[in-house]
C-alpha cells in the first residue's frame, strides 16, 4: 500500500512539477533575449484551455490516434515512477536505465504512429525524423550508462545514485563526466530541444515533434504537452540525480522526501538555466546535420566506457 | 485433403510440444534403430537443450498449421511437403549419430525449397521467384558441404559416428583440430541460421514461400541453426576455444546492424520481416558469443546467463516473428500486394490483422512489456557485465556488440513504426487495398493465439528464464544466475539488474487508464468533432500526399549513405516540341546489397572461370570419357 501511495505522491509531483519546469525555462528564456515574457505558470493555463476545447479529429485516422495520447501519458508517467527523484528509492525500485529508454521508445512509437494515421506529409514527415532521432540516440544512452553501470557494478538507477553518492569522487572522475556530456547531447535530442528540434516555431519544414503532433488538438493535445513536459522534467531529474546525487535521501520519510523535493528544485533550475542559455546562444542545426551531432556524442559515449577500462 | 494434413500437423505439433517440454524438464529417452539405414541407422536421444528445441518447433508448428488451413487448404501442393518439414525439423535436435542428423537436416532443407518453389509459381513474379529458389538451394548446400565435412572429419577422429561418443571424446582431441571443425560447423549452421555474409539467401526465400511456411521458416527454422551452434560448441567440443565467442559476437553484432538497415529501407512487406530475422538472430548470436567467451573465461555463472537469454529471445523470435509472418500473409491475402507503398489504410478494412501486427510490431521493436523487450533487456544485462574478463580486447569486442545492440534496437523501432504504420494508417494507396478483406476466422484464430503467446511470455519471464537457465545447466554446468525476488522481479546476477514484468504491465496499465478516468471525474469530455486532415488549404486529400514506405526511409537513406550506396536514376520523357513540357516522370532510388556486390559477385564471377576452364574436358565423346575412367581406375589401384 505505501508503495502505490508513494507513486501517487511521486506521479503527481511530476504531474504538476513538468509545466512548472517548461514555464521555467520559457519565462528564463524570454528573459535572456529582452523580453518580459508571460509567468512560470502559464503552462498551467494553456493545459486548462486546451482541456476545455473541442478536439477535431481528422477522419482519415483511426483508433490508433485516439489512443495514443493515452499511451504517451502512460508510459511517461511509469518512466517517471522509476526514476530517483525524491528519495533513491523510486516506487518502481527495481527499474533500471533500460526500461526508463524503453518506455520513452514506447511513447515515441505510438506518437510516431499517430503522426502516420491522419495520411499527411507534415505527419509522416515528422514521424520519420523524430524515429530517427531516437534510434541513432538510443547507443548513446546505452554506452553511458555502461559508463555508470560498470563504476557502480549495477544499471538499478537507485543503486547507481547511492554508489555516487557514497563516494563523491566518482562524480569528477573523467569516465562520469564523458558519460554527463553524453547524456546530455542525447537529452537535447530526446525532448526536441535546441539545436535538434525548435519547441518554439511551427515552420513546417524544419520541424521535428511539432509536425508529427500537427493534428491533435483540444484535449488530445493537452494530454501530448503535458507527456512532453513530463519527460523533458524526468530527463533533467535523470541527469540532476545520477550524476550530482547530492541531496537524495535514501529513505521514505516525509521530512526527507521534503529535503529531496528541495534538492530536486534547485538542481532542475540550475539545469533549466543552463539550457535556457544554451537555446539563446546557438541556433538550430540543419536537420542532416543532427546525424552528426549524435555522432559526436556516440563518440563521447565511447570514450567514457574507454575511460573506464583504462582508470579502473 | 489438405485441411487434413494440416490438422494432422498441427495435432502432431501439440504432442511434439508436450514431449518437447518434458525432455525440458528432465525427462530423457533414446531410441537407435540400427537396421534401417547404414552408418549406425537412425538415432534418437532427447535431452534438454533437444527438449527446448523439439518444443519450440512442435508449439510453433499448431498456429501454423491452424492458419494454413484458411490460407491455403484448398490447394492440395505443399501440405504434403510442410508435413515433411515440420517432421524433419521435430527430428533435427533429437539426432543422435551423423545418418540422423544429416537426413533430417537435409529433408528439412528440401522440404522448405519446394515449398519456396510453391510460393514462387503462385506469385507474381515467377522468375525472380524461381531466382529465390535457386539461392536457397546453393546456400543451403554449401552450408551443408561444410556440415558434413566439419562432422565426418570429427566422426575420423574421434571413431564414432554417434554424439555421444563425440562428448567423451572432444576434450582429448588437440584445440586445432577442435578449432578446424567448429570453424566449419559454424559456416555450416550460421549459413542456416542467417549470418551475415551467409543470409544472402534469406531475404530472398522467406517472402517467396507461403506465408505460413514463412512463419516456420524465420521462426523456427532459422534457430535450428542456432541449436547447431550450441550443441556442436558446448557439447561435441567442449571446452570451448577462447576466440569461438568474440567470433560469434562480432558476427552477431554485424548481422543486427545489417539486417534492421536493410529492413528499414525495404518497401515488400515480407521481405522486411525476413531482413528483421538477420537481426534478431544477430542478437541471439551476441548472446551466444557472450555465453562462449564468459565459459571459456571460467564465469560459468554469466555464461549460463549470457545462454539463458539467448534460448529466451530465441522463443520470443519464434512466437513474435511468426505472428508478423501471419499477419503479413494476411494482408497479402486480403489486398492482393505485399508492396508497402501500394498498401495503407488497412486498420479499418482488417481490424484484426491490424491488432495482431501491432502487438508483434511492439513485441519485436523491444518495446514494453512485451516478450522482446525482455530477451533484449536481458542480454544487455549480460553484456554490461562484460568486465568482470580482466582482457581489453575481449571488452572492447564487447563494448562494440553493446553499442551495435542498442543501434539495432533503435532502428528496429524505427522499422516497425513503418512497418506498421505505412500499410495499415492513413489512405490505402492502390484499390486492392481498398477493397482489402480481413482474414477467415481459422486464420484469426492462429493469430491471436500467438499474440497471446506473446504477452505470456513477457508476463512469465520470471518463470521462464529460470527453467532456460536450468536448460543451459545441462551445458555449462554452474550457479544459476537468476533469482526470483519479491513483486516478482527477475533479479539478475545478484543485485546487478532486476526487472518485474508484471509490475511494469500493471502500471502501464493503470497510467493509461489515469487521465481517462481523471478526465471522466472531472467531466472533461467535450465530444470530438470529425474534420479533414489539415494540409495547408488543400481542395481535397488523396493518398498520394501520404507519406510512403520509400519516403519514411529517407533520413535513413541519407544517414547511412556508406552503407546503401544508393544509385538515382532519374528519367524524364519530354516532349518533342519543346523541352519545357515533361510528359513522363521515371525516378528511381534503389539501395545496393554490398555483401552481394563485394563478395557474392566475385565469388560467382571466378565459379563460372573455372567452370568454362575445366569444360575443356568435356569433349562429349564417350571414348574419351571411358578412358577417363580408366585411368581414374589405374590411378586409384596404384594409390591403393
Amino acid at each position: 500500500m505505501d508503495v502505490v501511495l508513494l507513486a501517487l505522491l511521486q506521479a503527481a509531483a511530476v504531474a504538476l512539477g513538468a509545466p512548472l519546469v517548461v514555464g521555467t525555462l520559457r519565462t528564463l528564456k524570454a528573459r535572456l533575449v529582452g523580453r518580459r515574457g508571460p509567468a512560470p505558470w502559464q503552462p498551467f493555463r494553456d493545459l486548462r484551455k486546451l482541456f476545455a476545447k473541442t478536439p477535431v479529429v481528422s477522419d482519415t485516422t483511426s483508433w490508433i490516434f485516439r489512443v495514443t495520447p493515452y499511451v504517451l501519458v502512460g508510459s511517461v508517467v511509469v518512466a517517471a515512477l522509476a526514476t530517483p527523484l525524491l528519495s533513491s528509492r523510486p516506487p518502481l525500485a527495481f527499474a533500471g536505465i533500460i526500461l526508463l529508454m524503453s518506455l520513452f521508445l514506447l511513447g515515441t512509437f505510438f506518437l510516431a504512429l499517430a503522426g502516420l494515421d491522419a495520411g499527411s506529409a507534415f505527419g509522416g514527415m515528422g514521424s520519420s525524423r523524430e524515429v530517427a532521432v531516437a534510434a541513432l540516440a538510443e547507443p548513446t544512452v546505452i554506452l553511458a550508462v555502461f559508463a555508470l553501470a560498470l563504476r557502480a557494478n549495477t544499471t538499478n538507477l537507485g543503486g547507481i545514485v547511492e554508489r555516487v553518492a557514497a563516494e563523491p569522487q566518482l562524480a569528477i572522475n573523467p569516465a562520469h563526466l564523458l558519460a554527463f556530456v553524453a547524456f546530455f547531447i542525447v537529452m537535447l535530442a530526446e525532448t526536441g530541444r535546441l539545436p535538434v528540434d525548435n519547441p518554439a516555431t511551427h515552420l513546417e519544414l524544419t520541424m521535428i515533434h511539432e509536425a508529427m503532433i500537427l493534428e491533435y488538438s483540444g484535449r488530445h493535445l493537452a494530454l501530448v504537452e503535458w507527456a512532453s513536459a513530463m519527460k523533458l522534467l524526468v530527463f533533467l531529474a535523470l541527469l540532476a540525480n545520477l550524476f550530482f546525487p547530492w541531496g537524495v535521501p535514501a529513505d521514505i520519510t516525509p521530512l526527507a522526501m521534503l529535503l529531496g523535493l528541495l534538492a530536486l528544485g534547485v538542481k532542475l533550475v540550475v539545469l533549466a538555466g543552463a539550457l535556457a542559455l544554451l537555446e539563446t546562444a546557438i541556433a538550430k542545426l540543419r536537420l542532416f546535420r543532427v546525424p552528426e551531432l549524435l555522432a559526436g556524442s556516440f563518440a563521447l559515449g565511447v570514450l567514457s566506457v574507454s575511460a573506464v577500462f583504462l582508470f579502473r | 485433403m489438405a485441411a487434413l494434413v494440416y490438422s494432422l500437423t498441427a495435432l502432431l505439433g501439440v504432442g511434439a510440444a508436450t514431449a518437447g517440454i518434458a525432455g525440458m524438464l528432465g525427462a530423457r529417452w533414446s531410441l537407435h534403430i540400427g537396421w534401417i539405414v547404414p552408418l549406425d541407422g537412425l538415432a534418437l536421444e532427447m535431452d534438454a537443450l533437444a527438449g527446448l528445441f523439439v518444443g519450440l518447433v512442435g508449439a510453433a508448428a499448431v498456429p501454423a498449421s491452424l492458419y494454413a488451413i484458411g490460407y491455403a487448404g484448398r490447394e492440395r501442393r505443399g501440405a504434403l511437403a510442410y508435413a515433411v518439414f515440420v517432421g524433419a525439423m521435430l527430428i533435427v535436435p533429437l539426432a543422435g549419430n551423423v545418418m540422423t542428423f544429416v537426413l533430417a537436416w537435409e529433408l528439412m532443407s528440401l522440404a522448405s525449397y519446394v515449398l519456396v518453389l510453391d510460393g514462387a509459381r503462385a506469385g507474381r513474379e515467377p522468375v525472380a521467384s524461381a531466382h529465390a529458389g535457386w539461392v536457397y538451394a546453393v546456400m543451403t548446400h554449401a552450408g551443408l558441404a561444410c556440415l558434413l565435412a566439419g562432422m565426418l572429419l570429427l566422426t575420423a577422429w574421434t571413431g564414432s559416428a554417434r554424439f555421444a561418443d563425440w562428448t567423451v571424446a572432444g576434450p582429448t582431441l588437440s584445440v586445432g583440430v577442435r578449432s578446424l571443425v567448429w570453424a566449419l560447423l559454424m559456416l555450416g549452421f550460421a549459413a542456416k541460421a542467417g549470418g551475415v555474409p551467409l543470409h544472402v539467401w534469406l531475404p530472398l526465400a522467406h517472402p517467396t514461400a507461403p506465408s505460413h511456411v514463412s512463419a516456420l521458416m524465420s521462426g523456427v527454422m532459422i534457430k535450428l541453426g542456432v541449436y547447431g551452434l550450441l550443441r556442436a560448441s558446448l557439447d561435441w567440443l567442449a571446452p570451448v576455444v577462447p576466440w569461438w565467442g568474440p567470433m560469434l559476437l562480432l558476427v552477431g553484432t554485424v548481422s543486427a546492424v545489417v539486417g534492421v538497415l536493410y529492413a528499414i529501407v525495404d518497401r515488400d512487406l515480407k521481405r522486411l520481416l525476413a531482413f528483421s530475422s538477420i537481426d534478431n538472430v544477430g542478437i541471439v548470436l551476441v548472446g551466444t558469443g557472450a555465453a562462449l567467451t564468459f565459459a571459456a573465461a571460467a564465469l560459468p555463472s554469466l555464461a549460463l546467463l549470457a545462454l539463458a537469454a539467448a534460448l529466451y529471445h530465441v522463443v520470443n523470435h519464434a512466437a513474435f516473428k511468426s505472428l508478423l509472418f501471419m499477419a503479413a500473409g494476411s494482408v497479402q491475402h486480403g489486398a492482393g500486394t505485399r508492396d508497402m507503398n501500394a498498401l495503407g489504410g488497412l486498420i479499418k478494412r482488417q481490424p484484426w490483422t491490424a491488432a495482431c501486427f501491432l502487438v508483434g510490431a511492439i513485441a519485436i521493436a523491444g518495446l514494453p512489456p512485451l516478450n522482446g523487450f525482455v530477451s533484449e533487456w536481458l542480454t544487455f544485462q549480460v553484456l554490461l557485465q562484460n568486465v568482470v574478463i580482466p582482457q581489453p580486447a575481449s571488452n572492447l569486442v564487447f563494448a562494440l556488440a553493446i553499442a551495435g545492440l542498442a543501434l539495432a534496437a533503435g532502428l528496429a523501432v524505427a522499422c516497425f513504426v513503418k512497418a506498421f504504420g505505412i500499410t495499415f494508417l492513413a489512405l490505402p494507396r492502390s484499390d486492392g487495398a481498398a477493397a482489402a478483406h480481413d482474414a477467415p476466422a481459422i486464420m484469426r484464430v492462429a493469430m491471436v493465439a500467438t499474440a497471446c503467446a506473446c504477452a505470456a511470455l513477457a508476463l512469465g519471464a520470471s518463470w521462464i528464464v529460470p527453467v532456460l537457465a536450468t536448460v543451459g545447466a545441462t551445458l555449462i554446468p554452474g550457479p544459476t544466475p537468476v533469482t526470483v525476488g519479491a513483486w516478482l522481479t527477475l533479479d539478475v546476477s545478484k543485485d546487478f539488474a532486476a526487472l518485474s514484468v508484471p509490475a511494469v504491465a500493471l502500471a502501464l496499465g493503470s497510467g493509461v487508464l489515469l487521465p481517462l478516468v481523471v478526465l471522466m471525474v472531472l467531466r472533461v469530455r467535450p465530444r470530438a468533432r470529425r474534420y479533414e486532415t489539415w494540409s495547408c488549404g488543400r481542395l481535397l486529400q488523396t493518398s498520394r500526399m501520404e507519406y510512403t514506405a520509400t519516403a519514411f526511409a529517407d533520413p535513413f537513406t541519407r544517414v547511412f549513405d556508406f552503407f546503401y550506396r544508393p544509385v538515382t536514376r532519374l528519367d524524364i520523357d519530354r516532349h518533342p516540341e519543346s523541352r519545357f513540357f515533361v510528359q513522363r516522370i521515371r525516378y528511381e532510388n534503389p539501395t545496393r546489397f554490398i555483401v552481394d556486390e563485394w563478395l557474392y559477385a566475385p565469388l560467382a564471377r571466378v565459379l563460372r572461370a573455372a567452370a568454362r576452364r575445366t569444360a575443356i574436358v568435356q569433349s562429349g565423346s564417350p571414348n574419351l570419357y571411358l578412358a577417363y575412367v580408366l585411368a581414374a581406375l589405374l590411378v586409384l589401384l596404384m594409390v591403393a
